[in-house]
């Protein structure tokens, strides 16, 4: 960088600067949200909607967020009236006619959350400022979820939550632009409850290694409040480093506490490990107070049952959706998934692709892109035929209010996707609490925000 | 002027120049253009550039200078991040008190971690703050979850108490604003097929980092830095010659946790959001990869490392398979696939793996950085006259790096 150098640089510019002035014959500014005199932000101009799907496509969970994008891939090729239409048929709610949404085409961006808020946050922001996304969705945790999900109500666009499974989500952070189709701790534990105590006995002495984050946090009490109600008494709840590998230190001292059952409040990685140790350790043939040992996982995923191998076997667990389900939404999808991609979806590209279905669904009935709008349209929203049973988008919180599934690893796995049995579809009125239940406590929803 | 030399004077013009115009310089493509993927504009992406701006160059006062590599200067950006958000929580939405205090938190902590660190020398020094970093983002991450909000960061709410702040009306957001103007408004020029994006909270963080700049060269050229630099070359010596080397590293660590810290507090007041993430060990590796690839010692090159960086993680990794084809589209489709197969693994997701290529092609190819590039294109064009003439701040300490 000499002396000339600069002058050239500073030239260049000037006459850059220049050119670009002749050309323009009105430049003129304006401020970002009024633009277009609708009123909020990033209004679809022309004949295309955007949408911006933000999912991990690096870190723990980037086989899930690879799912995610396949589910809205095919959601977005329904939309637009290709292939089978999916779920399209067999959902309550007639008001899609897959010519896009509101008669424009539905485009796409990705974006990579690599499952850390800060990159999350800077990959929604430019999806938001830089591409004219007019809704967010995805994600495959709940620290991921929270945090896009205040930046959406800040900047005024519609949050609708992947997989996120922690209750702070439409708990303590709730907030009115967000959305959750998948079901959350609360829901595990009350689901999953009646069927412990009906398979293994009301007098179970249980012993929690729990993650040390959030999500662990809200899982270990509510399956601790759930079963204690029952009965169950907890000895000892263990908290694990979330980088932990080896869980042999946690696991030793597990039977020598007189805990008779084993609660791993783990997902991914670490529930591949923990379960693998546990197992390793032969705390599945062991005798305790006169009852075989169990060990229970309360939120089960097929990548994480793929991991685990066969010592998921026998084990049971909850997960929001599974592709056996028989009734005609699920098949549908597992058809038109199947047909795509060769394989059948996994719980991760469900909700997605049901949330893309209802935010499209919402926009179309409420005959605008305005997020108050679409708020207001799936606020109180029932609908039937995605796979759950009668859904509830519940207004009060935001949060689906559905049937979950009790599951076990299988006996006999047929394939590598064929891992989990459903055991019982526990009944919606099961899992359904008062929106100021303690669990939830603390949260404010707001108002919706439009950007304007 | 300023008390700078001539070429230093220059070099701070060129890059208050360069931030002033950034908006125009980021954004050469049109907006309706299959290029303009590749433009940068944008008010997040911009607000990055100029805050890991801060936080390399303060990063670079310590290893540039001193030749101590820090392995956690993550801890001290996320301690002023936790300082900021509770600042816009508990007192007031303005960013003002918010970056006072991160910078102030971040100062403290370094003061206690430095004091400790830089008790060893070398790849002890880099272990230790390693693990102080490591320290820090778990307890951040888990035990510290009441305060830190742990997995979930912390968010400005509604109910927040905000004593400085007028009650929030029904409807209205908390939002990070400078008496009254509101961080993220934007105003856009369309000029022809061009839109140019100027917002407030990238004007408030460049302005800092023009000061946080001329700061750096004040060190640099002070007796206070060539002893930072005496330190590099020989410490031993130094020791010989009756100095104490300590009071110097520690003030040069405690400077640049500073800087770190104004880096973290930045990011809240344009992003308000904190988390643990921030503060994780590929965060403060994230800062070494972006001062050696800038060249290290120099003043500009952490800057410029920074930008590629930041422009790799937020441009590169948005393109995925269904932007190939559209680029490729005119090709005939056999090709097309061939073409898309070969350059996906290096765009979208693949964006670590370019990174990688070209830190690696860097430090073989060009071990001062960017920098030595930039000397190396001017030595060619210019001719020699020039080798001896150290003329810019930027090239007065190459060899520092090697």
């Amino acid at each position: 960088m000499s002396e000339r150098n600069d002058i050239t640089r500073r030239r260049v510019m000037k006459s850059g600067a220049a050119a670009a002035a002749a050309a323009a014959s009105t430049p003129y500014f304006f401020t970002r949200a009024f633009a277009d005199g609708h009123g909020y932000l990033n209004a679809p101009k022309g004949d295309t909607v955007t949408l911006g799907f933000n999912v991990p496509q690096s870190g723990p969970y980037a086989d899930e967020g690879a799912d995610e994008l396949r589910a809205y891939e095919l959601a977005v090729e329904h939309l637009n009236g290709g292939g089978d239409g999916g779920m399209m048929s067999t959902f309550s709610s007639k008001a899609l006619k897959g010519n896009g949404i509101l008669g424009k085409k539905v485009a796409y961006v990705t974006g990579d959350t690599q499952t850390k808020s800060d990159a999350a946050r800077a990959s929604a922001r430019s999806m938001i400022e830089k591409d004219g996304a007019v809704m967010i969705t995805g994600g495959s945790s709940s620290g991921v979820a929270v945090a896009v999900q205040a930046l959406c109500q800040e900047a005024g666009i519609i949050f609708m939550a992947g997989l996120t499974h922690s209750n702070d989500t439409t708990g303590k952070d709730k907030k009115a632009n967000g959305f959750r189709h998948f079901f959350n701790s609360y829901m595990s534990g009350a689901a999953l409850a009646p069927v412990l105590a009906k398979a293994y006995g009301k007098e179970r002495k249980a012993y929690h290694l729990t993650a040390d984050y959030n999500w662990g946090y809200t899982t270990e009490q509510a399956v601790k409040e759930s079963t204690e109600a029952m009965g169950w008494e907890t000895v000892a709840a263990v908290k694990t480093p979330l980088t932990q590998t080896d869980f042999s230190s946690y696991i030793a001292p597990v039977l020598q506490s007189g805990a008779d059952t084993l609660v791993l409040n783990h997902y991914g990685g670490n529930m591949v490990n923990s379960l693998t140790n546990a197992v390793q350790f032969g705390l599945r043939d062991k005798q305790v107070n006169g009852k075989d040992f169990q060990i229970i996982v309360p939120l089960y995923s097929r990548l994480m049952a793929k991991g685990a191998g066969a010592n998921v076997k026998g084990i049971f667990g909850s997960t929001n959706w599974h592709w056996s389900l028989q009734d005609e939404g699920s098949k549908a999808f597992v058809k038109s998934f199947g047909t795509k991609y060769g394989f059948p979806p996994s719980q991760a590209a469900h909700t997605c692709y049901v949330q893309t279905m209802l935010y499209a669904d919402a926009a179309e009935r409420a005959g605008t892109f305005n997020p108050c709008g679409i708020v207001e349209a799936l606020e109180g929203f029932e609908f039937d035929g995605m796979g759950n049973g009668k859904t509830l988008y519940r207004a009060e919180d935001h949060q689906c209010f559905k049937d979950v599934l009790v599951v076990k690893g299988k006996e006999n796995p047929t394939s590598e996707f064929d891992l989990l049995e459903v055991v019982e579809v526990t009944p919606v009125d099961q899992v359904t609490y008062a929106p100021d239940h303690p669990q939830m406590a603390g949260g404010n929803l707001g108002t919706c925000n439009s950007g304007a | 002027m300023l008390g700078l030399e001539k070429s230093d004077f220059r070099l701070l013009l060129l890059v208050i120049v360069l931030t002033l115009f950034a908006p125009f310089l980021l954004n050469p493509f049109p907006v309706d253009s299959t290029m303009a993927q590749f433009n940068a504009g944008y008010p997040d992406l911009m607000q990055r550039f100029v805050i890991f701006g801060i936080f390399a160059i303060g990063f670079n006062i310590l290893f540039g200078l001193t030749g101590y590599l820090s392995f956690g200067h993550a801890a001290f950006l996320g301690a002023g991040s936790y300082a900021a958000i509770w600042m816009m929580k508990l007192l007031t939405m303005n960013v003002i008190p918010a970056i006072v205090l991160s910078i102030v938190v971040a100062g403290l902590f370094s003061l206690a971690v430095g004091f400790v660190s830089l008790r060893r020398s070398g790849i002890y020094f880099s272990i230790l703050t390693l693990a102080f970093a490591q320290m820090s983002y778990s307890l951040a991450y888990s035990v510290l979850t009441p305060i830190t909000g742990g997995e979930t960061g912390l968010q400005p709410k509604i109910d927040d108490p905000r004593i400085l702040d007028s009650v929030l009306a029904v409807g209205q957001q908390a939002r990070a604003n400078l008496f009254g103007l509101d961080m993220s408004t934007s105003h856009d020029l369309i000029v022809g097929g061009w839109a140019f994006t100027f917002n407030a909270g990238y004007y408030v963080a460049a302005l800092l980092m023009v000061i946080s700049f001329y700061i750096s060269i004040r060190i640099f050229r002070s007796p206070f830095g060539l002893m930072l630099r005496a330190i590099k070359s020989n410490q031993n010596r130094l020791g010989y010659t009756g100095v104490s080397a300590r009071p110097y590293t520690l003030a040069a660590f405690v400077i640049s946790g500073m800087y770190a810290g104004l880096a973290g507090g930045l990011m809240v007041a344009m992003d308000t959001q904190a988390g643990a993430e921030r503060m994780f060990w590929t965060a403060s590796g994230e800062v070494v990869l972006m001062t050696i690839l800038g060249g290290a010692g120099t003043l500009i090159g952490p800057v410029l490392g920074a930008g590629m960086i930041k422009y790799m993680e937020n441009i590169v990794s948005k393109i995925n398979s269904t932007v190939l084809e559209g680029w490729f589209a005119w090709m005939p489709e056999i090709i097309q696939d061939v073409v898309v197969a070969v350059v996906y693994p290096f765009v979208g997701k693949g964006w670590h793996l370019t990174l990688g290529l070209v830190f690696m092609l860097v430090v073989i190819f060009l071990p001062g950085g960017l920098m030595e590039g930039f000397r190396r294109i001017s030595d060619r064009f210019f001719g020699g006259s020039r080798k001896t003439d150290n003329s810019t701040g930027g090239t007065t300490a190459p060899t520092a790096a090697e």
